[in-house]
């Protein structure tokens, strides 16, 4: 049976840290850095994690599908903001899967990303559905580390299912060996790097092309049929080598988007996909490799129907979006790397009620209000009496998703005296095409932009707070000024 | 058919204590303090009081909950004590509990104090707490100044104002509510600033600026009820009654349906034009001599004047920078510094107004009174957001006005 990628998409966070800062800023103490001072890494903003990063990256890749036929739904990351609770969940009530569908965390590994996709495949060719399959990365590194430098967040995600799609799987392999170029143990917050040269000598070269090799015998392709190679690791060279030890053509080797977002850990694999898959012509030929604990090779072939399967944003559409970012101070602040004095107001207690979670989960994680039986008008939360001052029937309403409707501002404050993580807070009264309002927090508002009573906005979901003390967060959406790229709505 | 509040109940006795930041006193000395002016000013003793009224909106930061507090600090003599809490219309959601007894029948004398204890969080600013299990997991992260910033730019967007020209308007109503407070002893800031000073001081919440946000403050200040024969009949002679008590609470439609342009408070209009029916109220602007009304924002005080039917929509720029709300202007407002400068202990806010009005309307407000006293006087809340709020409106006025 033909199995293929149906859809994709995939989300990079807005803001761009400029190497060069951090370079700069940690100079006195690791000079040596300076060789990865150029371009610039994707950095997640405070209120995003793995899961949110998800939930845009499948939201890009379902667009309008129905989303009611979706057989499971996985997520890959070796950075989930739960160790016990199913990441994927939150990410399936935040898409208003069914509940019918097939959640699961897939991590442990850096080649989770690429694991998750060879198993989806293989899981659809055994009639389990269509798998949407999630890979999200935002990694905690340690101030002037490497990793700091040539990591990047982001996510990905790809909607495999029955037929050719938009490209369809040729073949896959998988190479298993512990390797064990870096680990991050269990309560450590850092990964542990051991060589970089044996890494590449005895990891990168001497595992990948035994997958690949057999990748390709699995697909009855020549090497030097391949048009995009996707190598997911930060220094081009080795991918270049790499290349020209497999057979590879030079030109086959894609961008590993090093110099413009960063090396997106698990999701890195599907995020280089994603981007193949919104530039690729009919009939060309991709190979994808993932690396870690050995290797991960799938060989897909680009159908005609490509093209009628683009994301709205995709990784071409975040790259664009992206905003240069000089503010490490920021970045640090944010992720916890320095302590900053949060003030007073910080210290209000965030506990979460689970029993008020989850009764008010479809409300608060999938943004889902209602609409009322007797007048029509939609209305966020849902309630047992409309509120429309010419209706007020009482009465179950009918289950209305606001996510991804059209909106715009009704009013707005960037407020200094509340606490906020990032300052001021931006928040507002957002107003629902066709009805519907909240007075919501706004996200991703670029500094000093001028915000306009009437601006369109789009829903994005986040982390709404953090509860340190029991190392919950909650989530909820929020708006964001719409882009020109903003997801296409009814 | 309801005869509404009109006369049926006199004020006998007023206190209010100096707000401010209280550091060495607890809310019961606040209290007492009150009480003990209101009680010398009625004439009469603590053991002819029926039963009270007791507003606190931030217990948890000071005398916690119940009635208890009150009784308490008073030694009251075991009597009712109710204690209610609806926001910032706290106050005079106690004085309407008190009065509607009196005027029932089922109380001779009643007593409405309001206390509130805010300076012991730390930091400047209300304190930052819980709203509620489930609306902590939806409500944006919004401050007071926040909530009523949004009014600015709405109200900007609906009358097509130009930024500079509100932010002017603005100013002017805070350097007229500090202007008043420098003439009030009792009041919690007490230096006149300039327009300058006002439009460059540090942004809190976009477009309010620190002098555009009123003061967070320590206080107490309570009113004792009777009917007007007991009132003359203590001898008392121009007796100040009140005339209209109203309420009007958001039910959802301003935060949740289209239909609000978040430029004005739906409760305001609906409140102050049911209180003026009560009264008999015809033309307020022209009945009306004196409001003390809810400016815990400039921005609020400007939008409010249109709500309260004083200036016509769009129309309060033009008043404002007139004067026509100064203290020597034909509508003064805030003439005792208002929230802005007396100050705002929550539960205290509403009982401070009508202190003032009282005071004004039997010439005792010293640097600040009138030369002309009063005939009718309102005093005006409001507790929550703009987009979800309660709104009180009373009305008090000489006897037979």
């Amino acid at each position: 049976m033909a199995v293929g990628i149906h859809a994709f998409g995939g989300y990079l966070p807005r803001r761009r840290l400029s190497r060069q800062v951090v370079v700069e800023a940690n100079a006195w103490f690791a000079p040596a850095l300076k060789g990865l001072g150029r371009g610039e890494r994707a950095i997640a903003n405070w209120d995003e994690d793995p899961v949110t990063m998800a939930v845009e990256a499948c939201r890009d890749a379902l667009g309008l599908l129905d989303r009611s036929t979706l057989g499971a739904l996985w997520l890959a990351s070796t950075t989930l903001p739960f160790e016990d609770r199913q990441n994927a969940g939150i990410v399936a009530e935040a898409l208003g899967l069914d509940s019918t569908v097939r959640t699961l965390d897939i991590a442990g590994s850096q080649r989770a990303g690429t694991s998750a996709l060879l198993t989806a495949i293989d899981a659809v060719a055994g009639g389990a559905g269509p798998v949407l399959v999630a890979a999200a990365e935002k990694r905690r590194t340690r101030v002037a580390s490497p990793l700091e430098l040539t990591s990047g967040d982001g996510a990905a995600a790809l909607l495999v299912g029955e037929g050719d799609g938009g490209a369809v799987v040729l073949g896959a392999a998988t190479e298993t060996a512990d390797f064990v170029d870096h680990y991050r143990g269990q309560h450590q917050d850092f990964d542990y790097v051991w060589e970089e040269r044996w890494i590449r000598d005895e990891g990168y070269q001497k595992l990948v092309p035994v997958a690949v090799e057999r990748a390709l015998s699995a697909a009855g392709v020549g090497a030097a049929d391949i048009q995009h190679f996707c190598f997911p690791t930060s220094t081009t060279r080795v991918a270049a080598a790499l290349a020209r030890r497999l057979g590879l053509s030079d030109g086959s080797v894609r961008d590993n988007l090093q110099v413009s977002c960063g090396e997106t850990g698990v999701a890195h694999p599907l995020v280089m996909l994603v981007h193949v898959l919104q530039q690729a012509d009919e009939g060309d030929l991709i190979l994808v490799t993932g690396f870690g604990q050995g290797g991960d090779a799938v060989v897909l072939r680009v159908g005609a129907s490509l093209a009628d399967r683009q994301p709205v944003r995709g990784i071409e559409g975040s790259l664009a979006a992206g905003v240069s970012d000089t503010n490490y101070q920021r970045y640090l602040a944010i992720n916890d790397l320095i302590t900053i004095e949060r003030g007073l107001r910080a210290e209000v207690d965030k506990q979460t009620g689970l029993t008020t979670l989850y009764r008010n989960r479809a409300m608060l994680l999938g943004f889902i209000g209602g609409r009322c039986r007797a007048c029509g008008t939609p209305q966020y939360p849902a309630s047992g009496a409309c509120v429309n001052p010419d209706c007020g029937a009482t009465g179950p309403q009918d289950r209305y998703p606001f996510a991804d409707r059209s909106a715009h501002l009704n009013s707005h404050t960037s407020d200094r005296l509340t606490y906020s993580p990032d300052p001021p807070a931006y928040y507002g009264m957002v107003q629902f095409e066709g009805g519907g309002r909240a007075m919501i927090d706004f996200t991703d508002v670029d500094p000093g932009a001028t915000l306009e009573v009437g601006a369109p906005m789009r829903m994005v979901f986040r982390v709404k707070d953090y509860d340190p003390m029991r190392g919950f967060r909650r989530y909820f959406w929020k708006a964001t000024p719409a882009s020109p790229s903003a997801p296409a709505e009814e | 058919m309801a005869s509404g509040i009109r006369d049926k109940v006199a004020l006998l006795g007023m206190g209010c204590s100096r707000f401010g930041e209280r550091w060495n006193d607890n809310a019961e000395a606040l209290m007492l303090e009150a009480f003990s002016e209101a009680l010398d000013d009625a004439g009469i003793e603590k053991r002819q009081i029926d039963a009270a009224w007791f507003a606190t909106a931030i217990e948890e930061q000071h005398v916690g909950k119940s009635g208890i507090p009150l009784a308490m600090a008073l030694r009251l003599p075991l009597i009712p004590v109710t204690r209610v809490e609806n926001y910032c219309a706290s106050g005079s959601e106690a004085f309407r509990g008190a009065v509607y007894a009196v005027a029932s029948g089922a109380c001779d004398v009643a007593l409405a104090l309001g206390v509130e204890k805010l300076k012991d969080t730390g930091y400047g600013g209300l304190p930052q707490r819980s709203r509620g299990a489930v609306n902590d997991m939806y409500w944006s992260n919004l401050s007071a100044p926040g909530a009523f910033a949004q009014l600015a730019t709405a109200y900007q967007a609906k009358h097509g104002v130009a930024r500079e020209d509100l932010k002017r308007a603005m100013a002017h109503v805070s350097v007229k509510s500090h202007a008043n407070g420098a003439k009030n002893p009792k009041a919690h800031l007490r230096k006149a600033i300039d327009e300058d000073r006002a439009l460059n001081a540090p942004m809190i919440a976009d477009p309010l600026g620190l002098f555009d946000c009123c003061g967070v403050s320590d206080g107490a200040a309570c009113a004792i009820v009777t009917t007007p024969d007991i009132a003359r009949g203590l001898g008392r002679t121009d007796l100040v009654t009140v005339k209209a008590l109203q309420l009007s609470v958001s039910n959802g439609t301003e935060s949740q349906h289209n239909s609000w342009d978040g430029s004005h408070f739906m409760t305001t209009r609906v409140a102050s034009a049911r209180a003026y029916e009560e009264a008999g109220i015809s033309n307020p602007r022209e009945a009306i001599g004196l409001t003390e009304v809810h400016d815990c924002f400039s921005v609020t005080e400007l939008v409010t004047m249109e709500d309260l039917h004083l200036s016509p929509e769009g129309g309060a720029i033009k008043d404002v920078m007139d004067g026509v709300f100064d203290a020597e202007g034909a509508l003064p407002c805030q003439i005792d510094g208002g929230l802005k400068c007396f100050g705002h202990p929550i539960g205290a806010s509403g009982l401070r107004m009508l202190y003032e009005i009282y005071l004004q309307m039997q010439g005792r407000a010293g640097d600040r009174q009138r030369s002309t006293e009063p005939a009718f006087g309102l005093t005006h809340n409001l507790g929550g957001f703009p987009h979800q709020n309660v709104c009180s409106v009373v009305i008090v006025g000489q006897e037979g006005a």
